[in-house]
C-alpha cells in the first residue's frame, strides 16, 4: 500500500484546528465492476463536525463502513493519532473509541429498547438503572425513548432514536454518524445538533452524513464531497450555499419542482370513514375515529411526529392489517377495508413502506424477483399459467432502473447491495411504474440525495395530475409544503381534517403536531 | 413402594432424557443455530457412557465421557457449520447418521453386559417426607442437574449479560457484529453446551433408564426434544412442562394399554404426541410473545460482509 499525500484535493488548506484523531489514506474500495471508493483520503479531527456529502451511490456509506471495520478496504491505510492501524472488526473500531449510527439500522427487534442498548455498553449495568438512565438521558438529547417498548413495534423515527442513543451513550471520541436526521423531526434534529455541538466542544470528532444541506451548513465546520467514489473537493459548508453544495455533489443544478393546476373537481377514490382500530400491540397506537377523502387528482399529505399511529394507518391502508369495519376503506367506491394487500393492489393501488429494507424490499433477493413479490397478482402479466416470466420483470427492473435513475453495481443485484437512497428510488419507482388510481407512500424520500428527492416528489404530483390520489405520510414539512395540496396531521392516533397546503402555516401545523384540538369535534379522547 | 409412585417415578425417568436434551438444544437454537444431530449426539454419548462406566467402574466417570462425547460430535458441527459455512440442516442431518453408526460400531462388543446404574441420591430430610419424598428427593444425580439447568437456563437466558448476547445473537447476527459481539465464538459456546446436554441425555439412558447397552437405545427420543423446543417456543418452563407432560401422557397411554382398554394401540401410542403439541400450541397462542421469543437467525449461515 503506498503513501497518498500527494495532491491534496482543492479547498484542503482550510484553517482547521484541532489534534488529527483518525486518518484514511488512499482508500480504495471494489465491489464487482464497481469501484465505490477510489483512492479517497480524509483527515478527522477532535472539535469538528465533519460532513460526508455525495449523491446517492457516491460511495459515503462504504467509506464509513471501513473507517468502522465492517468492512476491509481493498487498498488505503488508516491512522489513529497518527499510528497506522488496521481496523479489520467492528469489535477493534469501538475499542479505540469510534462509535457509528447505521443508515440501515443495526437493532435486535426482539428485545427491548433497553436491551439494545446495554448490548452496546460494557457489562456492569444492571438493567433496571440502565432504563432509569435511558429514560433521562434520552430527555436530554431530545430523543425520549421508552426503554421497555419492543423495537419490532416502533417505527423508524423511533428506531433512529435509538441507534442515536446507543451511540451517544458509549460516549465514543469519534462519531459517525450516517444520515441520522433523515427521520427525524426539525425539532428532533434541532435538539440532536445542540447535543452534537455539546460533544464537540468536549473534544469528540463527528463524522456527519446527511442530504439535507441546509443543515450541514448550520452545524458542520468542514465537507468532503464526494462523487462517484471520489473525493472531488473540500470545503467549509458555512462559505457556501445548499443550492452550490448540491452542484458539487451532483455535478449539476437540482430543478425546481413543477406543479401543474389541479384537476377538476373528481371523485374521492380513496376515503376513510370513522376509521377506527385497536393497538395491535403493547407500544402501538390505537387509531381514533379517522375520515379523511383524497380525490383523484390531487395530493394529501399527513404530517405528524413518529410514533403517532402513522405505520398503524399504512398498515390499515395497504391491507396488512385489516380493518374491523369493511366500510371504513373505501377504495373507489368499494367498500375495502376487509381486503388483502394483494387484493387491494388489483384494486390499482399502490403501497410504500417506510421501511424499504426488510419490509419495503427482501434484502437477499435480486430487484427482480422483488418485483414479482409485489406484482405477480395484479394482472401485470408477471405470472402466466401459474409460472413466472422472469423474463418480464428483468424487463421491468430495467424501467424502473431508468425511469428513476437507479445506481447499481451491476444488473439486477440482490435489493441489499444498492446503496439507501438508490433502493428507496426503486421501491417507489415499483410502485409509480403501475401507474397507481392510489398510492400511499410513508417518507417517500427517506435518504435520497437533493437530486432524486425533487425527481420523485415530481413523480408523485405527475402522478396525481394524471387523475390519480396520491397519499403521503411524511415528517418532512418542506416536503409536504412541495408536494401537498391539503394537509391533514396525526397525532397520538387522531387525524385532523385535512386544510389546504397554501391556508396552513408551520406553526399551525407545529400546535396541530402536539396535540392540539385533537379528537375535536369527535366524541372521545385517546385513552 | 404404591403404584401412583412407580407411575411418578417412571414419568421422571421418561421425561428427563427429553429435558436434558431439549434444555440444550433451547439454548443453541436462541443462539441461531439448528442442530438437528442431537439424536446422534445422544446415541454416541449412551454408547460411551456406558463404556466409560464399564472401564472405571464408576457411572460417573461414565456420564463424563458422556458429556465429553456429545461435546465432540457438537464440536465437529461446529467446525463445518461455523468455521465452514456448511449447510446446519445438512449437517445435522449427517451427524444423526454418523452417530447412530459410530455408536453401533463402538458398541458392539458391549452389547448384553449387565451395566451400572447411578446411585439414587436422597436429599437427607426431604427424602423422607411422606408420600412423595422417596419419589421427588430420591433421584440420581442427573435429574437434579436436568431441573436445575431449567432454572440455570432460564435465569442465563433472561437475566444475565451472558444470556442477552446469546439471545442478541440469535436475532440478528448482523447486528450483534456491528456492535463487537463476535458471533462465531457465542455460538461456539453454545453448540458446545448443547452438545454437552445432548450427551448427557444418551448417558442416562445407557446408566439409569436402563442401565445396558441396546443398539438404537435412544429410539427417536433427540427427535422429540427438537419438537419440544419448537413448541416450547424457546422458553425453558414451557419446555419444562412440554418433557413432562411427554413423559406423563407416554407412561399413562402404556398403562391404558396394559390395561387393556379398547382403544386402537396406535392411537394411544399416538397420544403424547397429540397431546403435547396441543397443549403447547395452546399455551404458545400469543402470537407477539411468540415472535419475540423465536430466534430470527435460526438456521441462517453468518459470514460478516468484508
Ligand atoms: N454489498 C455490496 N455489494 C455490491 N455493491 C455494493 C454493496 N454495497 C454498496 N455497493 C455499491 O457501492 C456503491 C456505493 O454505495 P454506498 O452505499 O456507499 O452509497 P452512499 O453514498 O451511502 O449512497 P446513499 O446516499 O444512497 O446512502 C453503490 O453503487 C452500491 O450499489
Ligand atoms: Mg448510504
Amino acid at each position: 500500500m503506498q503513501d497518498h499525500e500527494t495532491n491534496p484535493p482543492p479547498g484542503a488548506e482550510t484553517r482547521r484546528s484541532g489534534e488529527v484523531l483518525l486518518e484514511a489514506r488512499g482508500i480504495t474500495k471494489q465491489f464487482g465492476d464497481v469501484r465505490a471508493n477510489d483512492d479517497v483520503s480524509l483527515v478527522l479531527r477532535a472539535g469538528e463536525i465533519h460532513a460526508l456529502l455525495g449523491e446517492n451511490g457516491a460511495g459515503k456509506s462504504t467509506l464509513v463502513k471501513i473507517l468502522y471495520g465492517a468492512l476491509e478496504p481493498n487498498a488505503g491505510t488508516l491512522h489513529w493519532r497518527g499510528a497506522p492501524v488496521r481496523i479489520s472488526s467492528p469489535a477493534e473500531a469501538r475499542a479505540l473509541g469510534i462509535g457509528m449510527v447505521f443508515q440501515h439500522f443495526s437493532l435486535f427487534e426482539a428485545l427491548t429498547v433497553a436491551e439494545n442498548i446495554a448490548l452496546a455498553l460494557p457489562g456492569g449495568t444492571p438493567l433496571r438503572d440502565l432504563a432509569k438512565r435511558i429514560r433521562s438521558v434520552s430527555q436530554d438529547y431530545g430523543l425520549a425513548l421508552d426503554p421497555d417498548a419492543i423495537v419490532a413495534d416502533l417505527p423508524v423515527g423511533i428506531r433512529q432514536r435509538i441507534e442515536i442513543v446507543r451511540c451517544l451513550l458509549q460516549e465514543p471520541k469519534l462519531i459517525i454518524m450516517d444520515e441520522p436526521t433523515s427521520v427525524l423531526t426539525p425539532q428532533e434534529a434541532d435538539q440532536l445538533f445542540l447535543t452534537l455541538e455539546r460533544l464537540t466542544a468536549e473534544g469528540c470528532a463527528i463524522l456527519y452524513i446527511s442530504h439535507r444541506l441546509e443543515e450541514v451548513k448550520r452545524i458542520c465546520h468542514h465537507a468532503t464531497i464526494m462523487r462517484h467514489g471520489k473525493v472531488v473537493m473540500e470545503c467549509d459548508p458555512a462559505q457556501e450555499t445548499a443550492g452550490s453544495l448540491a452542484r458539487l455533489m451532483v455535478g449539476s443544478a437540482v430543478h425546481d419542482l413543477k406543479r401543474g393546476a389541479q384537476v377538476a373537481e373528481s371523485a374521492p377514490r380513496l376515503e376513510l370513514r370513522g376509521l377506527s382500530a385497536p393497538p395491535d400491540g403493547p407500544f402501538s397506537v390505537a387509531l381514533q375515529d379517522i375520515d379523511l377523502s383524497v380525490k383523484g387528482g390531487e395530493v394529501v399529505a399527513i404530517a405528524g411526529i413518529a410514533g403517532n399511529g402513522q405505520g398503524e394507518l399504512f398498515d390499515l391502508l395497504s391491507g396488512e392489517r385489516r380493518a374491523q369495519d369493511s366500510g371504513a376503506i373505501v377504495i373507489d367506491g368499494t367498500a375495502s377495508g376487509h381486503l388483502g394487500i394483494t387484493h387491494r393492489r388489483r384494486q390499482g393501488c399502490g403501497f410504500v413502506p417506510e421501511e424499504r429494507l426488510g419490509h419495503g424490499a427482501v434484502p437477499g433477493l435480486r430487484l427482480s424477483e422483488n418485483i414479482v413479490l409485489t406484482r405477480h397478482g395484479t394482472g401485470d402479466g408477471l405470472v402466466r399459467g401459474g409460472m413466472l416470466d422472469m423474463g418480464l420483470a428483468r424487463r421491468m427492473e430495467q424501467r424502473i432502473k431508468s425511469n428513476f435513475d437507479v445506481r447499481m453495481s451491476h444488473d439486477d443485484p440482490e435489493a441489499r447491495a444498492l446503496s439507501g437512497g438508490n433502493l428507496q428510488k426503486f421501491v417507489i419507482g415499483r410502485e409509480l411504474d403501475r401507474t397507481p388510481g392510489v398510492l400511499v407512500v410513508n417518507q417517500p424520500t427517506w435518504g435520497v440525495d437533493a437530486g432524486a428527492a425533487a425527481l420523485i416528489r415530481q413523480e408523485l404530483i405527475d402522478l396525481s395530475r394524471q387523475g390519480s390520489a396520491v397519499l403521503v405520510i411524511s415528517q418532512d414539512l418542506d416536503e409536504i409544503f412541495e408536494v401537498a395540496d391539503r394537509i391533514a396531521v396525526i397525532s397520538r392516533g387522531h387525524l385532523s381534517p385535512a386544510e389546504p397546503a397554501v391556508q396552513l402555516t408551520r406553526e399551525r401545523i407545529g400546535l396541530l403536531m402536539g396535540g392540539l384540538e385533537e379528537g375535536q369535534g369527535k366524541a372521545h379522547h385517546a385513552a | 413402594m404404591g403404584g401412583y409412585e412407580s407411575i411418578l417415578l417412571t414419568v421422571i425417568t421418561a421425561a428427563t432424557p427429553l429435558l436434558l436434551a431439549a434444555i440444550g438444544e433451547l439454548v443453541v437454537e436462541r443462539s441461531g443455530v439448528l442442530n438437528l444431530g442431537v439424536e446422534g449426539m445422544m446415541i454416541v454419548g449412551a454408547v460411551l457412557g456406558f463404556a466409560g462406566a464399564q472401564a472405571t467402574g464408576s457411572a460417573y466417570i461414565g456420564a463424563l465421557c458422556a458429556l465429553g462425547a456429545g461435546m465432540g460430535l457438537a464440536l465437529l458441527f461446529g467446525f463445518l457449520t461455523l468455521h465452514l459455512v456448511a449447510n446446519q440442516v445438512a449437517t445435522g442431518l449427517a451427524l444423526t447418521l454418523l452417530g447412530l453408526g459410530l455408536a453401533g460400531m463402538i458398541g458392539e462388543a458391549f452389547v448384553g453386559q449387565p451395566g451400572i446404574r447411578l446411585e439414587r441420591l436422597h436429599i437427607p430430610g426431604l427424602s423422607t417426607l411422606p408420600f412423595i419424598g422417596p419419589v421427588l428427593f430420591g433421584q440420581d444425580l442427573l435429574v437434579y442437574l436436568s431441573l436445575a439447568l431449567v432454572a440455570g437456563v432460564s435465569f442465563v437466558l433472561f437475566r444475565t449479560r451472558a444470556g442477552l448476547i446469546i439471545r442478541a445473537v440469535g436475532d440478528n447476527h448482523g447486528s450483534a457484529h456491528a456492535l463487537g459481539v463476535s458471533v462465531i465464538r457465542v455460538r461456539y459456546l453454545a453448540v458446545l453446551f448443547g452438545g454437552a446436554c445432548a450427551g448427557l441425555a444418551g448417558g442416562y439412558l445407557s446408566l439409569a433408564y436402563t442401565p445396558q447397552w441396546v443398539e438404537g437405545m435412544t429410539a427417536g427420543r433427540g427427535w422429540i426434544a427438537l419438537a419440544l423446543v419448537v413448541f416450547s417456543t424457546w422458553r425453558p418452563l414451557r419446555l419444562l412442562a412440554g418433557a413432562y407432560l411427554f413423559g406423563a401422557v407416554g407412561i399413562l397411554q402404556f398403562h391404558a394399554q396394559a390395561h387393556g382398554v379398547a382403544i386402537p394401540s396406535q392411537f394411544l401410542t399416538a397420544l403424547p404426541y397429540l397431546a403435547t403439541i396441543i397443549v403447547l400450541v395452546m399455551i404458545s397462542r400469543n402470537r407477539v410473545l411468540t415472535r419475540i421469543n423465536t430466534p430470527a437467525c435460526l438456521g441462517q449461515p453468518f459470514v460478516p460482509d468484508r
